[in-house]
């Protein structure tokens, strides 16, 4: 009977990384993905006769690092160029945003953005070194973890006075006071606060948690900015696989795990591997998941096993997405009214306002009255996500409940898809006419095919109760968890959701170091 | 001419708390009010014959003892009387009763829940754990946290120190509480929506944040955080209204000598040479003073009684930002009796104490939609006392006085300006709501005064009508209160100092941000410390 | 009480929603309270005592004597996963506990301190009873999250249980027709008729709360007062009698068993980081089972056990005569080094002892203990310093109440 090292539970882009660097130091690793496509989230499916796309449309703030240190650029994957974020209008008068600046703005705006982007950039920059690493334990008296804070306090002073009494002030604030305090276009706001609330169940009035997002965003290469890798994110996916297989790391398919087997005694509990759903149990000293946190600790682990306040926390993680996917199959490109190529990331919300209701009608468990999204063609990037000629559109459409009053049922599903299309229609005029098949996924949808609670991208809220060092909950934030030879790698875990790869990175790091004393 | 050695704008009970301790430093001291009447939201007023409305704050707990002690508020004719019961009111009729007694309250909510009458045991004890901690800054200057000078640094040990006594895991805990919503705090705890609904309510009275936003949880402590004689959470009614505390002060005030002048609104603070040298009156008087302390908001004083020209760079700005939500209105009602309500029984205790209209969860986060909307709520949240069920002064033998706090009234309409008419109609909203828990409640209306942000504002000058002159949110709390840098009363013009709720601890009448002022003020004139240190009947 | 006369009086008495709750014992206990000394437990009405403290507390000592324990928490834990669910909370490894058996446990927060402690009684393979002094429903359902085959149901109003103790209680049970129940040994349980009934409805326990021969009957409320009546029927002559919330407390210190608002504090309502209590400070050592591979706190108490509890329950027998009430204790007789404090203190008019529990810094625990003791006399207020000695047994252990069958009064 072989025994793995490791056994890591999903082959999602943070299970891949965690099981990438555990190979590459030469221990064994046994990868087990339930469904039959590698990269969880990120994964590339075809879903019409030709026409591919992933619950995640593009990156926004994959790890440079790990880049490098997999190589993974010599494993085909070629990040790609940062795309413009455009804001549409009705009229046409769209709102084109880049790092280095605005178009269809007053030159107040243009100015103000300036000295805005500088200020996040500083704030960014000063946070940026802590997403790669383990946050402490609040109280711990090791060396490593007082240089942590030690190095995140000298950081937070060297901003100087002015910024560091600033970032105190600005870090919790809502995006709508952030936003009204910087802009006077309503479109520009909307647009500036959406990568602050994206995933969450927030909105530009809701305090504590959008800057914080924003800014753990803006730690990629592109600052922020969302991109397409050349050939798609299915090349990170393969490059992060052919690394991992290349270092002599197992991966396997259509391998769900059904349960986190533990053995008690005297000495206490530890975990001893993993059974499938045919039954078959799989041996290691370590089993690291990257499932999300409610799933591993209760579906797979159990509460038994676990200490009861502990329990309760990881129950109350608030889990629920709302966000919803649009795919549409488009027999041509599908164009927007006062835009030459639709290659950037658009986002339908001419204001603030308008994220802010359709989150109210989401909060009572409603559909939105008038959706707001985020709409890509990751076809013209990538041709081989649709036949020649033809396009796909892919929207992240908010606030869609995850637990709908009255449930999701098929004409809800529908209802709702109609809305979409129509709304994105008042942009694209010929859109209707392109479509050849159309598919809408809700969270519920999204949690069922993809094995997340709640179908929640980040696995649990990016919200400041529920990061750092609180990410999932303290006593699971440093990977390590309650149960001696179970960790934690997906983006429960620090720094969070999003294609990042952190937490899986620091989740090696975290076994490595913990496997010494082994 | 004479020259004060200090000149408070505003005769709030936190400039005539900041008055009476520089007058106790023997300082030259001279308080400025607009209105005829001082007190500003700590007032009594004779709207109608016989009936003295609290006509703006109503309930007092978080005056701090130690002030009241030390300034001899007795003496000047305070006496703050503890409430009794409250009682809540569902959206379907149902009613719970907060007995005064712990075992009565335990049978009340095992009625509705026997799961929450447990919870409340550990709710309870969690927040009493919360509140101990925050109370202790109250009296305290917050550190810059930006600063190396070593008071500064010893401020920020001290208190993470007292973070630190929490242990561990309730320092996540309380971190986790700051940053969450009342809902998601209570949902931790309890399962009956009624309970939830009486329990959040103090989440948002003030502010314009719903009970699902975050942020809220850390208002509702900051609502249970005051005391009567050492109970924390509880509330108190001052006997004689609210106007009794300011008129307390006032004594003290003027028992040290100190001068307070009615009916002289501040036009401008004059500034020269970078120093605030004095005040102009509406009338064009000019009065001078060796320093100048604004009792008014920050955005009120930095954007309308002073020239942008006299302001450091940023300034302006910052206090344009500053976030002043108006979300609040107050409707005051003389009634030939004492009203009943369907559900409750005929108890005299009970009705001892408070209403509060709170309906549900939803039903408040509904209310603030309304707000978001630019309307005021359809179905409000209305907390309410009869404060004449036991106070004797207030209103003729046998009649009562009312007062309705609502939520959420927005200081601006989308649909326009206030205009009278609006405001009736906010109004027979409010008392249409009463009348549905009350039957006959509208007959017994003898009189009624109507406040939106509008009139608070144009009346008491609380900008928007705030309560609080400035938001509860993180960004505005502590060391960021009221901007980043300027935490500790010395605003960016020398000489000139805060010393209203726009400072911290911020709003409610506590007297605190008063006394918090005149301490630093009496450091910078190098004079002996006349503020006291607080005193904790819980510790 | 959710019978009779709640229903009624409810229109006509404005003050109902505010008035405590009666016992299913209350009418029978009303005739008795000659000295209306009323206080209350868990939202009931309760006696401190019906006619005289001392003499309630020797009944309990000499012949028989009554407790209402109504107001006590009961809760059934039933269905397939009622064992790992129960098993996990308390510390104890209730794999050892037997069908128609109670045991006595305690359950502790994450960081094993102790939230209260209770006895569980096995009813049936998939069904249990916890009982305890204060309300832990809430505790109850954080502690079922995850166990999906369960049902947690209050008992707490819906079962009448009275505490029956004292040395005569054995055979004024017999009396009454319980035939058997001599063979009934500490911490079992038995069935029998009651008033004619042919389905056993009187559940009996060899449990209680006051160190000496005893036992609890556990009835459905309608067969409160018939168990009532018959038992004093039988008990006349036994010199039966109701005591109070005060004789517990002489009786329970005696015995040395912990109380909760005494000697912990229920870690769930304390304020104070580390106000609250372990297990091993309370010297309950004994019911912590590290061989279990999990339970609540274990990781915790297992850093607890490795390190030494910070302080230690001991028992003193102290000079003099004045109780040590409140009393701080000193490791030395001009009180300069303060190591402890007295929890609960009485004059033990069994044992003529000054006897007290008291929490003492185990660093301090084999040295000399002194307490500083306040009395008054006739206004004037004195206090004085006597020595403490470490008693390692219970103040008060008969043999009568471990041996089964019983031996005669």
């Amino acid at each position: 009977m072989q025994h793995y090292d490791n056994i890591i539970i999903g082959a999602g882009h943070n299970g891949l990384v965690c099981a990438a660097y555990l190979a590459k130091k030469g221990q064994s690793v046994l990868v087990l993905e339930a469904s039959d496509t590698l990269g969880g989230l990120a994964a590339t499916r075809e879903f019409y006769p030709g026409y591919k796309v992933g619950v995640a449309h593009s990156l926004s703030h994959f790890s440079a690092q790990i880049v490098s240190d997999l190589n993974l650029t010599a494993h085909g994957y070629i990040p790609g160029a940062p795309m413009p974020t455009i804001g549409l209008d009705l009229e046409g008068k769209h709102v084109v945003v880049t790092r280095d600046g605005l178009r269809g703005v007053s030159k107040k705006d243009l100015d103000s953005y300036i000295d805005y982007r500088q200020l996040l950039e500083r704030f960014a920059g000063m946070l940026s070194p802590f997403w790669l690493k383990t946050m402490p334990r609040i109280g711990s008296k090791k060396f490593a973890d007082l240089t942590t804070f030690a190095q995140l306090g000298l950081k937070l002073r060297l901003l100087g006075k002015r910024d560091m009494g600033e970032f105190m002030r600005v870090a919790t604030l809502p995006a709508r006071d952030l936003m009204d305090e910087n802009f006077d276009s309503d479109l520009l706001k909307a647009v500036l606060s959406w990568d602050g609330l994206i995933g969450s169940k927030m909105a530009p009035r809701s305090p504590n948690a959008t800057v914080l997002a924003m800014l753990y965003r803006m730690s990629g290469e592109h600052h922020g900015a969302s991109s397409i890798p050349k050939d798609g994110i299915e090349s990170l996916i393969n490059a992060l696989h052919l690394v991992l297989v290349n270092a002599g790391g197992q991966v396997r398919c259509n391998a769900p795990v059904t349960k986190i087997n533990v053995k008690g005694d005297s000495t206490g509990l530890r975990a001893t591997g993993v059974e499938l759903a045919d039954g078959e149990i799989l041996h290691a000293r370590r089993v690291i998941s990257s499932a999300d946190p409610k799933r591993t600790f209760l579906q797979l682990l159990g509460a038994e096993h676990l200490e009861i306040e502990f329990t309760n926390r990881i129950n109350r993680l608030r889990c629920d997405g709302y966000v919803a996917k649009l795919h549409l199959a488009l027999d041509g490109l599908a164009h927007f009214s006062g835009i030459d190529i639709p290659d950037g990331r658009m986002i339908v919300a001419p204001h603030m306002d308008s994220i802010e209701f359709a989150f109210d009608d989401a909060k009572y468990g409603g559909s939105p009255a008038q959706p707001v999204m985020e709409i890509v063609l990751p076809s013209i990037n990538d041709s081989s996500m649709a036949p020649d000629g033809k396009h796909v559109l892919s929207a992240h459409v908010m606030y869609v409940p995850y637990s709908l009053k009255g449930g999701w049922t098929a004409e809800a599903k529908a209802n709702l898809q109609d809305l979409t299309i129509d709304t994105i229609a008042q942009y694209s005029p010929n859109l209707r006419d392109r479509i050849v098949h159309a598919e809408f996924l809700t969270p519920e949808d999204i949690e069922s095919s993809h094995h997340v609670t709640g179908g929640h991208w980040h696995h649990t809220e990016l919200s400041m109760d529920q990061m750092l060092m609180m990410r999932p909950t303290y006593q699971a934030a440093q990977y390590a968890t309650p149960i001696p030879g179970l960790f934690l790698c997906g983006a429960g875990s620090h720094p969070g959701g999003g294609l990042m790869g952190g937490p899986g990175h620091n989740a090696a790091r975290h076994v490595l170091a913990a496997g010494k004393g082994l | 001419m004479k020259k004060y050695d200090a000149i408070i704008v505003g005769a709030g009970h936190n400039g005539l708390t900041n008055a009476a301790y520089l007058a106790k430093a023997q300082l030259d001291v001279l308080v400025v009010e607009k209105n005829d009447y001082i007190g500003g939201a700590a007032v009594t007023r004779e709207i109608h014959d016989g009936w003295f409305y609290s006509s703006c704050s109503y309930v007092c707990s978080m005056m701090r003892q130690s002030i009241h002690r030390d300034l001899n508020l007795t003496r000047h004719g305070l006496v703050l009387v503890p409430y009794l019961g409250t009682v809540v009111f569902g959206d379907h009729g149902d009613t719970m009763v907060s007995y005064h007694s712990e075992e009565a309250e335990y049978n009340q909510l095992r009625r509705r829940s026997p799961h929450d009458a447990d919870a409340m045991f550990r709710f309870q004890t969690d927040l009493a754990r919360y509140a101990r901690l925050i109370r202790k800054t109250l009296l305290r200057t917050p550190p810059d946290p930006t600063s190396f000078r070593p008071r500064d640094i010893k401020e920020l040990l001290w208190l993470a120190k007292q973070f630190w006594s929490l242990g561990e895991t309730e320092l996540y805990e309380y971190i986790r509480f700051f940053t969450m919503s009342a809902a998601d705090f209570l949902d931790d705890y309890f399962e009956d929506d009624l309970i939830k609904a009486a329990m959040a309510s103090p989440g948002v009275i003030g502010t314009a944040l719903g009970v699902y936003s975050p942020g809220s949880a850390y208002i509702l402590l900051h609502h249970v955080m005051g005391d009567v004689d050492g109970n924390i959470g509880a509330w108190g009614l001052a006997r004689g209204g609210m106007g009794a505390i300011s008129n307390a002060i006032a004594g003290a005030v003027q028992e040290h000598g100190g001068e307070i002048r009615t009916n002289a609104g501040v036009d401008k603070i004059l500034v020269k040479n970078n120093q605030a040298v004095g005040i102009v009156l509406d009338s064009g008087e000019e009065i001078y003073g060796g320093i100048v302390v604004s009792n008014m908001d920050a955005k009120r004083t930095f954007t309308q009684c002073m020239d942008r020209a006299d302001l450091p760079p940023g300034i302006y700005e910052k206090a344009v930002n500053f976030k002043i939500r108006g979300s609040s209105g107050k409707v005051n009602i003389a009634l030939s009796g004492l009203p009943t309500f369907t559900g409750v029984a005929d108890n005299r205790y009970i009705n001892r104490g408070g209403q509060g209209f709170v309906g549900s969860m939803e039903t408040m986060e509904r209310a603030y939609d309304c707000w978001k909307h630019g309307r005021w709520s359809d179905d409000p949240f209305i907390e309410s006392v009869i404060p004449s069920a036991w106070d004797p002064t207030v209103a003729p033998p046998g009649q009562h006085w009312m007062s309705n706090f609502v939520q959420y009234c927005p200081s601006q309409l989308a649909d326009g300006p206030w205009t009278a008419e609006k405001r009736d109609a906010f109004g027979l909203t409010v008392v249409d709501k009463i009348e549905r828990y009350s039957p006959g409640f509208k007959d017994l209306i003898v009189h009624m005064e109507v406040r939106t942000p509008f009139e608070i504002e144009a009346e008491v000058g609380l900008t928007e009508g705030n309560i609080f002159q400035g938001e509860l949110t993180i960004d505005q709390l502590l060391f960021n209160r009221p901007f980043p840098g300027y935490a500790q009363y010395r605003m960016p013009v020398k000489n000139l100092y805060m010393c209203g709720s726009s400072t911290h601890p911020g709003g409610g009448v506590s007297s605190a941000c008063g006394a918090n002022a005149a301490r630093e003020i009496l450091i910078d004139l190098r004079r002996p410390n006349t503020v006291p240190e607080d005193d904790f009947g819980d510790e | 009480m959710k019978t009779d006369n709640k229903t009624q009086t409810s229109k006509l008495d404005p003050y109902a929603g505010e008035r405590l709750k009666r016992s299913h014992f209350h009418p029978r206990q009303a005739e008795l309270n000659l000295r209306d000394a009323w206080s209350s437990w868990n939202g009931y009405k309760f006696a401190d005592y019906y006619y005289d403290e001392e003499y309630e507390y020797f009944c309990i000592r000499n012949s028989c004597a009554t407790y209402d324990i109504c107001p006590m928490q009961k809760y059934r834990i039933s269905g397939a996963d009622a064992h790992f669910m129960l098993n996990r909370m308390v510390t104890r490894d209730l794999n050892k506990l037997k069908e128609d058996r109670v045991t006595y446990v305690c359950w502790c927060t994450d960081q094993g301190r102790l939230i209260d402690d209770g006895t569980i009684f096995k009813l049936g393979s998939e069904s249990f009873m916890l009982t305890c002094g204060s309300p832990s429903l809430a505790w109850l359902r954080k502690s079922a999250l995850g166990f999906e085959r369960l049902e947690i149901t209050d008992l707490s109003d819906d079962l009448a249980a009275l505490s029956f103790q004292g040395p005569t209680t054995c055979e004024v049970l017999k009396k009454m027709g319980l035939e058997g129940i001599q063979n009934l040994k500490p911490f079992n349980i038995m069935y029998f008729d009651i008033g004619g009934s042919s389905h056993k409805p009187l559940m009996v326990s060899r449990t209680g709360f006051t160190g000496d021969l005893g036992y609890e009957l556990w009835i459905a409320p309608q067969l409160a007062l018939t168990l009532w009546d018959e038992l004093y029927a039988a008990g006349d002559d036994y010199g039966i009698q109701p005591y109070g919330e005060a004789a517990t407390n002489m009786a329970r210190l005696e015995a040395g068993f912990i109380m909760p608002g005494m000697e912990f504090n229920e870690a769930l309502k304390t304020v104070n980081y580390q106000y609250d209590q372990t297990p091993f400070e309370l010297n309950l050592d004994w019911l912590v089972d590290f061989n279990k591979p999990h339970f609540n706190g274990r990781s915790a108490l297992l850093e607890e056990r490795d390190r030494g509890p910070k302080y230690r329950l001991v028992k003193l027998d102290i000079a003099g005569n004045k109780p040590a009430d409140e009393s701080a204790l000193y490791a030395d007789q001009k009180c300069s080094v303060e190591i402890g404090y007295v929890t609960s203190a009485m004059w033990s008019p069994v044992v003529k002892a000054n006897i007290a529990l008291a929490m003492i810094d185990s660093d301090y625990i084999d040295g000399s203990i002194w307490a500083e003791i306040y009395y008054g006399k006739e206004l004037r207020h004195h206090s004085k310093v006597v020595r403490c000695v470490l008693q390692n047994a219970p103040f008060w252990a008969p043999d009568r109440a471990r041996l089964t069958p019983p031996p005669a009064f």
